[in-house]
């Protein structure tokens, strides 16, 4: 088991012929997802990786069954592509696409509110890695070969900052049940507390890393619930600490512009709640290393 | 994307939104020529720069005469203006604006944010105007008054009475207001702004409701759908370092250390500044170069290090993903040979054919000091930053 997506889990592609999604299609194909189909409207007849293209993901869930998608459209028709896949009945949607505007996502999450909560589409990203469950599949574009199938749940907001997590518990023998990239941007689609939820619930997962950075209140929601409900032990590292205030560093949401909102803040708000957050960056598998021993 | 007051308050009118008359001036005599066109015997020339805060910087100046809004024009066009906003390096005042002077009645607070907490746009209001908004949000938070716009209903007429009501602007000026709120909630969301600040909103003696001042910063994200906006980008107001890495698609922040960075990912990047933090250094710059780096993307992100006079040594670190080791490798030799790099160089590569990679830079006839882990990667930064520095003063 694990959480969001596992070898059983059928996904359509929605931008599959274009360049990117050509490419990350065939890498998630190889490394065992079950690619069921794609959709790029204007080509639905045509098969493309040997799978079949549809014109829109209604008549794709229709012929395939499938219950996930990932897209790789394009910024101007990105936020039209999510909410077409939970209009066409979706259950969980990765959106991998950087550098949509934040309005578009304002609108997204308001579409999605209208679905009551067991309807609605789960939905994580954009501007992330993706999920990947090693050893069962991978929506996303991550290095699936860095990842050893084990029993910690990763949440993060930085893909490359995972890869890091994931290679540095590697090094200890520490393998992963789902890494979720959560994504850079100010408004998306699950927070740090909805992805927690689930690892909480997951039989499978032990422990989590949480993989926080500067600016938004997604940390601070997160050290709440950890207090108040989880079970699990969590490992926590904050990114930003020598960020200057003000500044966007990269990612269109890791901008402090309010209390709470730098890695200061966050870090002794998680400290807090009983999370053990890693002194420096190259520590998280070290901390999880031991948080693991005491936990045996 | 910050524009200019002038700029917002032209998006703002084309919202009904009422602003004081005014006229742009980039020299001193097309001031006075403004002022004349503004009509009027009191003018207010205000200095253009992207920041708040001007007026206590001594940005904005009272004029009653011609002779005194040209000499004001003449104080202020050329000037590098520092603000509480700006930092001690301030930024040049290209231009001036000349603005009919109001007789203000009171001043409020007016302004628009996306809030991340409900993903909703937010209003934040209050009747304590013209002063500095989080002071007051200390120190008197029951003066602010929040909203928050369901975007699929978008703002009602009644939602920006309540607003103008609860800032106690009731009775003759309720419909002013209301439709000067409502203007500028429409404003915010068509131009895809994520912020918008009027602050003051005034009532004037004469009994209307003007937008004093106007900031506003627009979604790069969105440009794609706003050429207009797109073409008010001014880079001087930009540091000049990084209007060179932007314009070269790279993701570039300008800090004050001497130890330049080329990383990918912006969470990557973070985590490696403050690793160097800890390891005793000072980050040149913010870099991520992206995912798909070509060696010539490389060796662009070394140009727009070494733009940096201060940069005394420069730490490369890839987790390649999508990113392929051995191409970052031949763009770090690319530039080496290209560039000409006069610093030392730590190299950290991680991920996709790093093998490759590796095997490329110990082939190579360069000194580069390769690193085998992020703390690693920071410590020999770091080693290599002193050893660089002690040298130069030795000679």
């Amino acid at each position: 088991m694990s959480v969001l997506l596992n070898k059983d889990t059928k996904v359509l592609v929605q931008g599959i012929t274009g360049r990117i999604g050509t490419f990350h299609a065939a890498d998630m194909i190889t490394h065992g997802t079950r690619v069921v189909g794609g959709v790029t409207p204007g080509k639905g007849g045509a098969t493309h990786l040997n799978l079949p293209v549809f014109d829109s993901m209604k008549e794709a869930v229709a012929q395939t069954g499938a219950t996930a998608s990932i897209v790789f459209v394009p910024p101007s028709g990105a936020a039209d592509s999510i909410m077409e896949a939970a209009d066409a009945g979706i259950t969980f949607c990765v959106c991998i696409t950087d550098g949509l505007p934040t309005q578009d996502m304002v609108q997204v999450k308001s579409f999605l509110r209208r679905f009551p909560v067991e309807k609605r589409m789960r939905f994580v990203g954009p501007n992330c890695a993706g999920v990947i469950t090693p050893g069962e599949g991978m929506m996303g574009i991550m290095p699936p070969h860095i990842y050893l199938p084990g029993r910690v749940g990763v949440v993060g907001r930085s893909g490359t900052l995972g890869y890091e997590a994931a290679a540095q518990m590697r090094a200890y023998g520490i393998g992963i049940s789902t890494s979720v990239g959560i994504g850079g941007d100010p408004v998306n689609g699950s927070s740090h507390k909805d992805i927690l939820e689930l690892f909480e619930a997951d039989p499978d997962t032990d422990a989590v890393v949480l993989i926080g950075e500067i600016g938004g209140p997604q940390e601070v929601e997160a050290a709440a619930y950890i207090k108040e409900k989880m079970t699990k032990p969590v490992v926590a590292y904050i990114a930003g600490l020598s960020a200057p205030k003000g500044r966007r560093m990269g990612h269109a949401g890791a901008v402090v512009s309010s209390v709470g909102e730098s890695a200061q803040e966050k870090v002794e708000i998680l400290k807090a709640a009983g999370v053990h957050v890693a002194p420096t960056p190259s520590d998280i598998g070290a901390t999880m290393a031991r948080v693991l021993k005491v936990a045996a | 994307m910050d524009i200019h007051e002038y700029q917002a308050k032209e998006v703002l009118s084309r919202f009904g939104v009422p602003v004081a008359k005014g006229g742009i001036a980039y020299t001193p005599d097309d001031a006075v020529a403004a002022a004349r066109e503004v009509g009027g015997e009191r003018w207010a020339v205000k200095a253009q720069i992207h920041s708040g805060a001007r007026g206590k910087a001594g940005g904005i100046k009272l004029a009653k005469s011609e002779d005194e809004v040209r000499s004001a024009a003449e104080a202020l066009i050329g000037m590098t203006l520092a603000t509480i906003q700006t930092g001690p390096k301030g930024k040049l005042v290209g231009s001036v604006y000349i603005e009919a002077a109001t007789d203000i009645e009171h001043e409020y607070y007016l302004s628009f944010v996306i809030d991340r907490k409900t993903e909703m746009t937010m209003v934040v209001a209050s009747a304590a105007g013209g002063m500095d908004i989080e002071e007051v949000a200390n120190t008197h938070p029951e003066k602010i008054v929040r909203m928050s716009v369901d975007p699929a209903l978008g703002m009602r007429p009644f939602h920006a009475r309540q607003i103008a009501i609860a800032l106690g602007l009731g009775k003759g000026m309720l419909g002013k207001a209301a439709e000067a709120i409502l203007g500028c909630y429409e404003a915010f969301v068509e131009s895809d702004a994520t912020m918008l600040e009027i602050n003051p909103l005034v009532s004037t003696k004469q009994g209307t409701i003007l937008a004093l001042d106007a900031k506003m910063s627009v979604d790069e994200n969105a440009l794609f759908r706003h050429a207009d906006l797109a073409e008010l980008r001014d880079k001087t107001q930009e540091d000049p370092r990084e209007t060179f890495a932007n314009d070269g698609g790279l993701s570039y922040v300008g800090l004050d250390g001497n130890i330049g960075c080329i990383i990918n990912g912006a969470g990557l990047a973070m985590a490696t500044l403050d690793m160097i933090k800890l390891a005793g250094g000072e980050p040149a710059n913010f870099l991520d170069i992206g995912g798909g780096a070509s060696p010539e993307r490389v060796a662009k992100s070394f140009r727009a290090v070494l733009q940096d006079a201060n940069v005394e040594a420069i730490l490369v670190n890839i987790f390649a993903g999508i990113n392929r080791c051995d191409w970052v490798a031949e763009g770090v030799i690319k530039a080496i040979e290209e560039v000409k790099v006069p610093v030392p160089l730590v190299v950290r590569l991680e991920g996709t054919n790093v093998e490759q990679g590796m095997a490329i830079l110990r082939a190579a006839p360069y000194p580069i000091i390769i690193a085998d882990s992020l703390a690693d990667a920071a410590t020999k930064a770091v080693a290599a930053w002193r050893g660089f520095q002690s040298q130069k003063k030795a000679s």
